[in-house]
């Protein structure tokens, strides 16, 4: 099976103004056809910029990007212009937390969905509406007809998320770019908006990196999971590995954090300190500041990404030499 | 006045709760656009509880169902438009003044910056309360100290820091240390380890738990996070639409849900098994407008179980065991519900 998307070595920093931040420092990640990856990290771990450096999202004058992202073969960092624009929302699209990114509020949601379809098929503006009203039907928004003439605030909080959904998915895209769209909901329309992602996936059979900071939520979505921690992937392997048998100390760190089963009373084992600022790119481990298990070679250099396994991956020490 | 007399002192003995709630509404004059019709907004309605000493009532619901708005009631930010509390044997407005009450409690939030002065160093912003109420400066710098040492901030280090000079895990320490140099009984947590980082969360729940035996405090614990909850609370307490539909012992409602609400928040939880995902969504919809409220029993646009009885009267609170009580008429045997347990 050849990958949809093919990240090599993907390097970010923003700088200007003094101070730069290097967000992201050497990503490799591949996605297949109809996968669903999950990019599993904490706030400021580089999780969104690796999405947005996929559509070229990222500010140009004050970004660096460094290695490859290739999509079907092509090099996506290259493209410009028509052929940028065909690329996003056509065959790659993305949805958000907030839906205020992707709807605009002076338009009506048919309207907006239909602007979309138009921009990207050669089709009359009642073919593109009826492909609105089909796509709203398609994620489940009660009457539909009704719902196409809404303007974004008219609708409830889980109903503008199916809305934004609705819009990525309408052109059918290869490969769609999920940042935390259900982070900010209820949990039981969080579980809803879940549910019908995973359903319009199977459908349609798209690629999906899904981001997010909750271990569930990954589970409840993705086929493979990459851990992320200071703009590095630490890990990588199937949903049902990382669940159980995490490999790399953060990983582990982060499933005990979850609290799922914590005894109520005991101590939790809380990895100390706090993520590193990124004011430098990583010259070695960046975890080792809080690892538990840290030796000095670990402050020596970057550790070797390790491969125990067919498609799994770790980045550290231990698993080169176990202890 | 000295530092050790600016806590309240205990007056009701052990048995007497910390606080109680009777009745509790707050209902907020709404416009619907500059003209539209005057409407009201029932953020909290007729709510009922109390939390004895030493007690961690935790509580969950799902986003505006009046959580936020009874914490504020609880500390005098927003005054009641209707109800009681009482306040270790003393009512609010006739033994207990509202300033004094505030002296008894205090409210930490999620938004870690939010509540700190940009301008002042975070020693300074710990004694700042000691100080507006009469504790002189070298004293309440000593308290600062104290307090700085016992969150993890080694005073040496931090005390002249400002608050964007600490990460956000260490700013929510500040104000959880704030918070205690008042010399609270009741320390009400508002979603404040929500925005926190998964690892950082788990070092500041330590703390809380820490700081809750040391200090002797009550906690209320308000929270989306269902794991966090059930790790922290003695009790827990479920809100729909301004309403307390369920409250009892937490780990009787971890094993057993009696409102159906409830069991929907909790079937809501992502299951954790990558072979045993949830298949089927816990409910349908999103929570409807508190402008407005469905009749009967809130809940009753939303429940599989509803029935006509249901969207016409209101269900009355039943209790099930010990400080178990529920507010669906599938649990009242009297109700009349086809489902109801004769
Ligand atoms: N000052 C106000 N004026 C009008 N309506 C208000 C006011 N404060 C709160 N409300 C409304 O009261 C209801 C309850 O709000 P509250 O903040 O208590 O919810 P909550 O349970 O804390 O929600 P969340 O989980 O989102 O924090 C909401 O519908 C809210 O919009
Ligand atoms: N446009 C930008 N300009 C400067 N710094 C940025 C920009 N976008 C993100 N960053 C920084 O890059 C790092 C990674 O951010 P991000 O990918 O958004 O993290 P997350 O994993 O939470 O999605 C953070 O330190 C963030 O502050
Ligand atoms: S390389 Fe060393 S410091 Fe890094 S995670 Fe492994 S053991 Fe810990
Ligand atoms: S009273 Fe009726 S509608 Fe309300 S929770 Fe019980 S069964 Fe459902
Ligand atoms: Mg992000
Ligand atoms: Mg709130």
């Amino acid at each position: 099976m050849s990958a949809l998307v093919d990240i090599r070595d993907l390097t970010v920093r923003f700088g200007g103004g003094g101070r730069s931040v290097h967000a992201v420092n050497g990503v490799s990640l591949s996605v297949e056809k109809g996968e669903v990856l999950a990019l599993l990290g904490e706030s400021g771990s580089g999780k969104s910029v690796t999405l947005k450096s996929i559509l070229q999202l990222l500010p140009p004058k004050r970004t660096k990007i460094g290695g490859s992202i290739r999509f079907d073969g092509r090099d996506v960092l290259a493209l410009k212009g028509r052929a940028l624009s065909d690329f996003r929302g056509g065959e790659v699209s993305m949805i958000f937390q907030d839906p205020a990114l992707a709807l605009d509020p002076v338009y009506t949601v048919g309207a907006q969905i239909a602007e979309t379809v138009m921009r990207h098929e050669s089709i009359t503006r009642e073919a593109a509406m009826s492909r609105a009203l089909e796509m709203l039907q398609k994620v489940r928004i009660p009457s539909p007809e009704r719902r196409l003439k809404n303007y974004p605030h008219e609708m409830s909080g889980g109903m503008r998320q199916r809305a934004m959904i609705a819009l990525a998915l309408s052109c059918n895209p290869k490969l769609l770019l999920a940042d935390e769209p259900t982070t900010a909901l209820d949990a039981t329309v969080q579980m809803q908006v879940l549910l019908l992602l995973r359903n319009l996936q199977r459908e349609m059979g798209m690629s999906v990196i899904f981001v997010t900071h909750d271990i569930g939520v990954a589970v409840e979505i993705a086929d493979r999971v990459a851990v992320m921690y200071a703009g590095t992937i630490v890990e990588t392997g199937t949903i049902a590995e990382i669940m159980k048998d995490p490999r790399h100390p953060y990983t582990r760190g982060l499933l005990a954090a979850n609290l799922h089963g914590a005894v109520k009373g005991a101590r939790l084992d809380a990895i100390p300190g706090a993520p590193p600022t990124l004011e430098e790119p990583p010259s070695f481990c960046p975890f080792a500041p809080r690892c538990p298990q840290a030796r000095p070679e670990c402050r020596a250099a970057l550790p070797p990404v390790v491969e125990p396994g067919p498609g799994r991956r770790v980045a550290c020490v231990l698993e080169a030499a176990p202890a | 006045m000295s530092a050790s007399e600016m806590g309240l002192p205990d007056k009701g003995g052990p048995r007497q709760p910390l606080v109680i709630a009777r009745d509790l509404t707050c209902h907020f004059p709404v416009r619907a656009g500059a003209f539209g019709p005057k409407k009201v907004v029932r953020a909290v309605d007729g709510v009922s509880f109390s939390i004895a000493k030493g007690e961690t009532l935790g509580v969950v619901g799902e986003s505006g169902c009046g959580k936020s708005t009874t914490a504020r009631l609880l500390i005098g930010l927003t005054p009641a438009t209707g109800g009681k509390i009482i306040y270790d044997a003393q009512e609010l407005g006739e033994e207990l003044s509202l300033r004094d009450l505030r002296r008894g409690v205090q409210m930490v939030f999620q938004d870690s910056f939010a509540s700190l002065n940009p301008r002042l160093t975070i020693e300074e912003s710990i004694a700042f309360g000691p100080k507006v109420n009469g504790v002189d400066a070298a004293e309440a710098r000593r308290i600062a100290r104290d307090l700085l040492e016992r969150i993890g901030l080694d005073p040496a280090r931090f005390a002249g820091r400002y608050p964007h000079e600490l990460s956000g895990g260490q700013r929510q320490r500040v104000n959880i240390g704030r918070a205690l140099a008042m010399r609270p009984r009741l320390v009400i947590l508002d979603e404040a380890v929500s925005a926190l980082d998964k690892s950082v969360e788990a070092q500041v729940l330590n703390l809380l738990t820490d700081l809750r035996r040391d200090f002797d405090l009550t906690y209320m614990f308000i929270s989306h996070d269902l794991n966090v909850v059930r790790y922290i609370s003695d009790r827990l307490m479920v809100m729909y639409l301004g309403e307390v539909v369920e409250v009892g012992p937490a780990e009787a409602l971890y094993e057993r849900q009696a409102h159906p609400y409830t069991a929907a928040l909790f079937s809501a939880m992502p299951s954790m098994d990558p072979y045993a995902r949830t298949q089927v969504p816990p409910l349908a919809g999103d929570p409807p407008n508190p402008i407005d409220p469905p009749s009967g029993c809130r809940f009753h646009t939303r429940c599989p179980f509803a029935e006509d009885l249901c969207a016409s009267k209101k269900p009355r609170a039943v209790t099930l065991g010990e400080g178990h009580q529920v507010a669906c008429h599938m649990r009242d045997p009297a109700s009349g519900h086809g489902k109801a347990a004769a």
